[in-house]
């Protein structure tokens, strides 16, 4: 008896380990799945802010420069701050990851800034006050080789110039 | 004498075609079989100074030949250990039954000496099988420049037993990189054909990318974000004299010369729009080439600056064009499968060699200048824009491999290969390594 006790406390605990390292392995690739909606970088590591509650950049999926839904969100945040803020000057970055040619991101980094320039145009930021540079591959933010890394290097980068 | 060098030619032309018919069996590089050839070392006169014996000159000499000749993949090179004959006899008279048992079927001898501080550096090339001497020349220069020596009489040997131009005495600029991959500290450097002479041409304060010579290869052009602004500019080798030549109000990038070195072709990028522009250098004039919604880039010119190639992504992805020189005629020359970039025309000016990428890989190929023919010559992780030898026959490109999630184990390194995707080496540099790009000859 005492023996089958023992017997079933061991595997109930083997048991409960196991499942408590399943669900451990779970909730890490749940966390990077979620980082990446499509191709697209959607978390929050890398990002910074502007001032409190406007992050300063966006990111892109492979070789487009299209503006998703969260992106412009945060574009028409870094826009009412801008408004507010007449004096500050910026500067958007535009980078590509490093799976291109570099002449073609040095272009690609070109175009995502100025999507990202031009959304903030439309909400009444003079072009004046935005400076664009492309630096295509040269600068990754994460120096990693992997799909999340590259999502995150995908980005434009709005950076205060005075 | 003729005949024996019919054969000769036979011999070289045989093997390269046996090399063809090997390609779908055996996969492994550099399977050519190379024509044995012996350099014997190159004899001091006596009356030399002394400097000149304390560094060999004369067997290091013999030593640049064969690692020339090694490296093109078409000779193999004998031990030295094997020969028999002294250097100064040989390079009299060889006595060619000693060369025959070692095998070698072609014979390189000389000497050298220096008389009033002037190299003077005599060579012949043999034919062992037939006893007969094929090529004899001899070169005066200053002492220092033994090296190029070394180079032009590789070429000389290189073009009598191949039939087509050398591309030893040559230089290659390139980027040298140092420092962690999100903050790398980049340099222009140029160097030999085969790594010697490195020197640096601008100090890393900015980031610089995609030099190329000009035709007589005192001139640079390359892209430099100097101030931030990101711009074409033009080196002079020589002087250390740099200017902006695309000063434009955005950025200007992927410059190469014309064919006559009075143009620059390059893109020029503003408000999210890339189109490719040339700039006439004397008259400062510019000209708009393309004009499109979508990214142009990467122009190369034909060899008679006639056509113009470069990579644009109007049908949706990257894709190879062609068009004339003045823009008209754009005809979309790549259509398999994935997406290319980085083309860059064939000093021959039959092909165009491009990078593929293709479900996570990267390509270096060639294809005939209307897309037809495509030939993948190297697989890898990561490797792009390939560079033309003079002669047409050797690619350079550069290499990065994968890294982990710190940038640790990334590198970026020089290559070449063979335009028939045998003979894929490694081109050292003194630090990591990208955007090669190839002199023409200097002699």
């Amino acid at each position: 008896m005492v023996l089958r006790y023992s017997m079933r406390n061991i595997l109930l605990v083997i048991l409960a380990a196991f499942i408590l390292s399943a669900c451990a392995a779970k909730t890490t690739t749940k966390k990077i799945e979620t980082q990446i909606t499509g191709d697209t970088f959607t978390g929050s590591e890398t990002v910074k802010y502007l001032a409190t509650g406007v992050p300063d950049r966006v990111f892109f999926a492979t070789n487009k420069s299209v503006l998703t839904t969260a992106s412009r969100d945060t574009l028409r945040k870094q826009a009412a701050w801008l408004r507010e803020n007449k004096s500050i000057n910026v500067t958007v970055e535009g980078h590509a990851d490093e799976r291109g040619t570099r002449e073609y991101n040095l272009a690609l980094g070109e175009r995502r800034a100025n999507a990202t320039k031009d959304y903030l145009m439309t909400y009444g930021i003079s072009g004046d006050r935005i400076a664009v540079i492309s630096y295509g591959k040269e600068r990754p933010v994460n120096s990693g080789s992997s799909p999340l890394a590259w999502s995150q290097n995908r980005r434009s980068v709005t950076i205060k110039a005075n | 004498m003729k005949n024996i060098l019919f054969l000769i030619f036979l011999f070289i032309v045989f093997f390269a075609k046996s090399s063809f018919a090997l390609i779908e069996i055996d996969i492994t590089r550099g399977n050519l079989t190379p024509l044995p050839v012996a350099v014997s070392p190159l004899h001091v006169e006596s009356k030399s100074s002394e400097v000149l014996k304390e560094i060999k000159v004369g067997s290091e000499i013999s030593i640049i030949i064969e690692t020339n000749l090694l490296r093109s993949g078409l000779f193999n090179p004998l031990e030295k250990d094997s020969f028999v004959q002294k250097p100064d006899i040989a390079h009299l008279k060889p006595r060619f039954e000693d060369w025959k048992l070692i095998k070698a079927q072609a014979l390189v001898t000389g000497k050298v000496n220096i008389t009033n501080d002037k190299l003077k550096v005599e060579f012949r090339l043999w034919d062992v099988l037939a006893a007969k001497e094929m090529i004899a020349l001899a070169f005066t220069t200053v002492p220092t420049n033994w090296r190029r020596v070394a180079h032009i009489i590789s070429d000389k040997v290189y073009k009598r037993l191949t039939g087509e131009e050398g591309y030893f005495d040559t230089r290659i600029i390139y980027v040298s990189e140092e420092g962690p991959k999100n903050q790398r500290i980049k340099k222009l450097a140029i160097m030999d054909q085969d790594g010697a002479n490195t020197k640096y041409l601008t100090l890393g304060n900015e980031l610089v990318l995609t030099p190329r010579f000009n035709p007589t290869n005192q001139m640079v052009t390359y892209m430099s974000f100097f101030r931030n602004l990101p711009r074409v500019y033009l080196l002079d080798i020589e002087t250390g004299v740099q200017e902006v030549v695309g000063d434009f109000p955005g950025m200007t990038f992927a410059p190469r010369f014309s064919p006559d070195g009075k143009k620059i072709i390059m893109s020029f990028a503003k408000g999210g729009n890339s189109d490719i522009f040339t700039m006439n250098l004397e008259t400062r004039e510019v000209e708009k080439i393309t004009d499109h919604p979508a990214i142009d880039t990467s122009p190369s010119y034909s060899p008679d600056g006639k056509y113009i190639c470069f990579n644009s992504d109007r049908s949706g992805y990257q894709q190879i064009y062609v068009m004339r020189s003045d823009g008209s005629d754009v005809k979309r020359i790549t259509f398999g499968q994935g997406i290319y970039g980085t083309p860059v025309w064939s000093p021959r000016g039959d092909l165009i060699a491009f990078t593929k990428m293709y479900q996570g890989s990267f390509y270096i190929g060639v294809m005939r200048i209307d897309g037809s023919g495509e030939r993948l010559l190297t697989e890898n992780y990561y490797q792009e824009a390939p560079s033309w030898s003079p002669n047409g026959r050797v690619l350079i490109f550069y290499r990065e491999t994968k890294s982990g999630s710190q940038g640790e184990g990334f590198s970026a390194t020089l290559w070449s290969i063979d335009l028939t995707g045998y003979n894929e080496r490694l081109i050292e540099t003194l630090t990591d390594a990208s955007d090669p790009s190839w002199s023409s000859l200097l002699n």
